[in-house]
C-alpha cells in the first residue's frame, strides 16, 4: 500500500513523518496515532477511515451502513451490510477502552444484532488438505514447535483431513502445549502459514486458502479420482492409442487391459502382473506405501508396481502409459524382445491425455474451519435466560454469523457452530492468556423475539449510533475469499 | 506537502469528526449555535498538533511540582492536571494530554453563546458542556461476554463533573498497573485523564509472577515513559488477588476523591468492577444492580 508520508530507517526502526509527533515505529508495530504502521520495515497505513475516503475520491460507491427494513425471518440472506463483532470487545477509537458512552438516544430501533467477541476454550480447527501425498497415519500426534496440538483423522476424498485445538490441547496440556496450541489455531484461523509436523508422517505447510506445501514441496493439485476411476473416466480416450495403461494410485491402481472399461471396448490382455493385492479385475489395492512419490505411493520409479509380463500374452512392441491421479508424473514404455518395458518419448496424443488427467484436477487447497461452542457466559451476555438463545438459534429465529460469515449450526445440544475463516475479514481472531480463542458471533433476530428471550432490552442501541463508531466495512459474502 | 487535519461532518450530519495525527475527536453540540460551535472547534483543531508537537521534548520528561516551563496553552494545562501527583512519583504531563486537547476543542466551542450541551471525546476521554437544566446520561458498560451489566449514571448541570476519562492496560498509552479500564469522573476532562492514569497505575500486585511486564521504550522507543516496565500481560488472578489489587487502585482513587481530584471512579479487572465515590444511577428497567451496594 503506498503512503502519502515517508520514513527514514534507523536500525530496524523507521521514523515516520506524517505528522509532526516523528514516531520511532518498531517492526511490526503503530505509531502513536494506530494509523501508521511499520510492517517489514516499510510504512503503511493501517486506518479504515482512508480506505472509505479513498473509495469517495475515486467515484466508488458507498453502501449506507443501515441494513434496511426488518428481517424477513429467511435463514439465507445476503444483507449488503452486516454489524460484525470484530473488535466489540473494545470501542471506538480502539486506543483506549472506554467503558463510558455517551448516550441519549436509544429509540426507534427495528432490528438487534447482538455483537460480541466469544472467547472459546471449546474450540479448534478442522483443517482439509487437499493431496493424496501420505502426511501420516490415522490419529497419529501432529504437531507444531513439538508440541502436539492435534491428530490426523479420518480422510476424505482426495483431502487429508487433520483436527486440531480444543479443550484438551488449549488447556489440558502443559502451559507450553496450550500456549502453541493457541497460536497455531489462531494463526491459522486468521489465515497464516502454520507448519506442522506429523509424528510419523510429514512436514506440511498449512494457510487457509492456499496450497498445501508437504516436506518443502508445494502441492498443485488434487487427483481427479482414483486410480479406477481415471481408468473409467480416460479409457475411451486412450482406446486405440495405446495398448496397455496404468493409473497409479496410493488408494486404488487402475490397469486399462483388466479393468471392466477396458472390457466393454475389447481391449486385449497385456500379460501385465501388478504387485499390491486384487480387489475386483483391473483395480489393485497397496501395490506401494504410501508416501509422498507417484500418486501419494512412495515410488519414483513406477516400473517397481509392476512383475514381469506373462510371455503368454505379451509381445514385444507392445505400448504402456504409466500415469499418476493427478496427471503430474507420466512416463511411456514400450516393451523389447524380451519383453522388457523400455522408456521412450512420449507420443503426442498420449501427451495431450495426461495434459487431459491434469486440467481434470482441482488445485489442491488447505481449507479451515473453525469451530466453537458458545457456552453460558457468552449467551448471558445476549439474554437472561441463556437457553432461550440456544432454542431460539434450534427453531431458526435466531441466526449465527461469524464476523459476518455464514456458519453450521451443528445439531444437538449447545450452539456449536463451523465457519470458513476465509470468508472472515483479516485478523478477526484473537486470544486471551487462559488460553482460549477469541472469536466475533453474532445472533440476529427480530427485535420483538429479542424482547421474548429475555433480552438486555435496556441496552439495545440503534444502529446509526454506532454508524462512525465501529469500523465500518462491507462484507460481501463470495465464498472462499476473505473479505 | 501540507499536512491538514481530517475535519468533517460525520454521517448524519449531527456530529463532528476532527483528526489530525494521533488525534482523534468526535465532537456533537446541540442548542442554536451549533454551526458556529463547529467553526470556532475546527479552527481551533488546526494547527493544535503542531503546537504541542513544538514543545514535544520538554512534554514528555518528568512534571515539576513546583514550576512549569511550557508555554502553550494546552501544555500548560497538562501541566497542571499533572502537577498534583508530581511530587509523589514519576508522571509526565502526556499523562494528560488527551483530556487537555478535549477541554481545548471544548473550550473553544464554548464562544459560541447557545449551547445546551456538548461534548469532545477524544478516544475516550471526555470534556463535557451542560447548560442550566442539562444532563448527560452517560453508562459504564461491561464486557459483553460477561454478565451484560451495565451502570449508567447521568451528569447533571449542577453536578461539578464535566470531565471523564479512562485509562488501562489496553490502551494506547501504557499502564504500570494491570487494570483493565480505570474511569474517572471530575472537574475537568485534563483532571479526570491524569488522574484516570495514576489509578490506573494503583490497580497492581508488584512482583506477581503471571503478571508480563517490559520496559516501555522496548515497545515504542520514544515512550515517554522510557525503560519503565509496562505491563503487557495478566495471567489468571485468584478472586483474592483481584480484590486486592482493586483494593489498592480504590485507596489511591479515594485519596484523589478526599483531595478533590477527583468525583468518583469506576476500577475494571478481570471482570469485577469497584465504585469509589460513584453517584447516583440512571433508570434501569432491567437487571436491578444498585450501584449503592457496590460503593466503596
Amino acid at each position: 500500500m503506498s503512503t502519502e508520508a515517508t520514513a527514514a530507517a534507523i536500525g530496524d526502526k523507521i521514523r515516520c513523518d506524517a505528522c509532526p509527533v516523528m514516531c520511532y515505529i518498531k517492526p511490526g508495530a503503530a505509531g502513536a496515532c494506530d494509523r501508521y504502521a511499520n510492517h517489514d520495515g516499510q510504512l503503511v497505513r493501517v486506518d479504515p477511515h482512508i480506505v472509505l475516503e479513498r473509495t469517495v475520491e475515486r467515484g466508488g460507491r458507498l453502501v449506507p451502513f443501515q441494513a434496511g427494513g426488518d428481517w424477513d425471518g429467511k435463514i439465507v440472506q445476503q444483507p449488503d451490510i452486516f454489524v460484525t463483532a470484530i473488535g466489540a470487545g473494545t470501542t471506538y477509537p480502539d486506543y483506549k477502552p472506554a467503558p463510558f458512552i455517551v448516550s441519549s438516544e436509544i429509540d426507534g430501533v427495528d432490528m438487534v444484532t447482538v455483537v460480541t467477541e466469544g472467547i472459546f476454550s471449546y474450540c479448534g480447527v478442522k483443517v482439509k488438505i487437499d493431496t493424496d501425498r501420505y502426511l501420516g497415519p490415522e490419529t497419529a500426534a501432529v504437531r507444531a514447535e513439538g508440541e502436539t496440538v492435534g491428530h490426523v483423522t479420518t480422510s476424505e476424498y482426495g483431502s487429508q483431513m487433520l483436527s486440531l485445538g480444543g479443550v484438551h490441547h488449549l488447556t489440558g496440556g502443559s502451559k507450553k502445549e496450550g500456549r502453541v496450541t493457541c497460536d497455531t489455531l489462531m494463526d491459522l484461523s486468521n489465515g497464516k502459514p502454520v507448519e506442522l509436523t506429523i509424528d510419523g508422517g510429514a512436514t506440511v505447510v498449512v494457510q487457509a486458502g492456499k496450497a498445501p506445501i508437504v516436506n518443502g514441496v508445494p502441492e498443485e493439485r488434487m487427483r481427479v479420482g482414483c486410480g479406477s476411476a481415471t481408468i473409467g473416466m480416460f479409457a475411451k480416450q486412450w482406446h486405440g492409442k495405446v495398448d496397455e495403461v496404468v493409473v497409479v494410485d496410493d488408494h486404488i491402481t487402475g490397469v486399462l487391459s483388466e479393468h471392466q472399461a477396458g472390457k466393454l471396448l475389447d481391449i486385449a490382455d497385456t500379460g501385465i502382473k501388478m504387485k499390491g493385492r486384487r480387489s475386483t479385475p483391473g483395480r489393485y489395492f497397496q501395490v506401494a506405501e504410501p508416501g509422498t512419490g507417484w500418486g501419494g505411493t512412495k515410488i519414483s520409479d513406477p516400473l517397481s508396481v509392476l512383475g514381469p509380463f506373462d510371455r503368454k500374452e505379451a509381445r514385444p512392441g507392445l505400448t504402456m502409459l504409466m500415469v499418476s491421479t493427478t496427471g503430474e508424473h507420466s512416463a511411456y514404455y514400450v516393451l523389447d524382445e524380451a519383453l522388457r518395458p523400455i522408456e521412450k518419448e512420449m507420443p503426442l496424443d498420449l501427451k495431450l491425455s495426461v495434459e487431459r488427467i491434469q486440467e481434470n484436477c482441482e488445485p489442491a487447497l488447505c481449507t479451515v474451519l473453525f469451530m466453537g461452542g458458545a457456552g453460558g457466559s457468552l449467551r448471558a451476555g445476549v439474554t437472561d435466560n441463556p437457553v432461550r438463545l440456544t432454542r431460539s438459534v434450534k427453531d431458526a429465529l435466531t441466526r449465527v454469523t461469524s464476523g459476518g460469515a455464514p456458519v453450521y449450526v451443528w445439531p444437538g445440544g449447545g450452539i456449536t457452530f463451523m465457519v470458513d475463516v476465509t470468508q472472515m475479514p483479516a485478523g478477526a481472531f484473537g486470544y486471551v492468556p487462559t488460553p482460549a480463542l477469541v472469536a466475533p458471533i453474532e445472533f440476529t433476530m427480530r427485535l420483538a423475539d429479542y424482547a421474548a428471550l429475555g433480552g438486555h432490552m435496556d441496552y439495545v442501541r440503534p444502529l446509526s449510533s454506532l454508524r462512525d463508531s465501529a469500523e465500518v466495512r462491507q462484507m460481501p459474502y463470495m465464498p472462499g475469499r476473505r473479505a | 506537502m501540507k499536512r491538514l487535519p481530517q475535519i468533517a461532518l460525520l454521517p448524519g450530519g449531527k456530529r463532528l469528526h476532527l483528526q489530525d495525527g494521533p488525534i482523534d475527536l468526535i465532537v456533537e453540540a446541540s442548542g442554536s449555535d451549533v454551526r458556529e460551535a463547529y467553526e470556532a472547534a475546527a479552527q481551533r483543531f488546526t494547527g493544535l498538533l503542531d503546537e504541542l508537537c513544538e514543545e514535544l521534548v520538554e512534554l514528555r520528561k518528568a512534571a515539576d511540582a513546583a514550576q512549569c516551563k511550557l508555554k502553550g496553552v494546552v501544555a500548560r494545562r497538562m501541566h497542571a492536571a499533572v502537577a498534583p501527583f508530581a511530587a509523589d512519583g514519576f508522571i509526565t504531563p502526556m499523562a494528560a494530554v488527551a483530556g487537555s486537547v478535549a477541554e481545548e476543542i471544548l473550550g473553544a466551542m464554548l464562544a459560541a453563546p447557545w449551547l445546551d450541551r456538548a461534548y469532545v471525546n477524544n478516544g475516550g476521554d471526555i470534556a463535557l458542556h451542560l447548560a442550566y437544566g442539562e444532563q448527560f446520561t452517560v453508562g459504564l458498560m461491561d464486557r459483553p461476554d460477561s454478565h451484560g451489566l451495565m451502570h449508567t449514571m447521568v451528569v447533571s448541570a449542577d453536578d461539578p463533573i464535566r470531565g471523564i476519562a479512562t485509562s488501562g492496560r489496553h490502551g494506547r498509552s501504557f499502564s504500570l498497573g494491570i487494570a483493565d479500564a480505570v474511569t474517572v469522573l471530575a472537574k475537568t476532562a485534563s483532571q479526570a485523564d491524569a488522574a484516570a492514569t495514576i489509578v490506573a497505575n494503583a490497580v497492581d500486585l508488584p512482583g506477581h509472577p503471571a503478571i508480563v511486564r517490559l520496559p516501555a521504550n522496548e515497545l515504542q522507543p520514544d515512550s515517554d515513559l522510557g525503560a519503565r516496565l509496562v505491563t503487557r500481560e495478566v495471567g489468571a488472578l485468584s478472586e483474592s488477588e483481584i480484590e486486592q489489587a482493586l483494593g489498592a487502585g480504590a485507596d489511591c482513587a479515594r485519596r484523589l476523591l478526599a483531595a478533590g481530584l477527583i468525583e468518583g471512579a469506576a476500577l475494571r479487572l478481570a471482570g469485577e468492577t469497584l465504585l469509589v465515590g460513584a453517584r447516583r444511577t440512571g433508570s434501569r428497567a432491567r437487571h436491578e444492580h444498585p450501584l449503592e451496594v457496590m460503593q466503596v
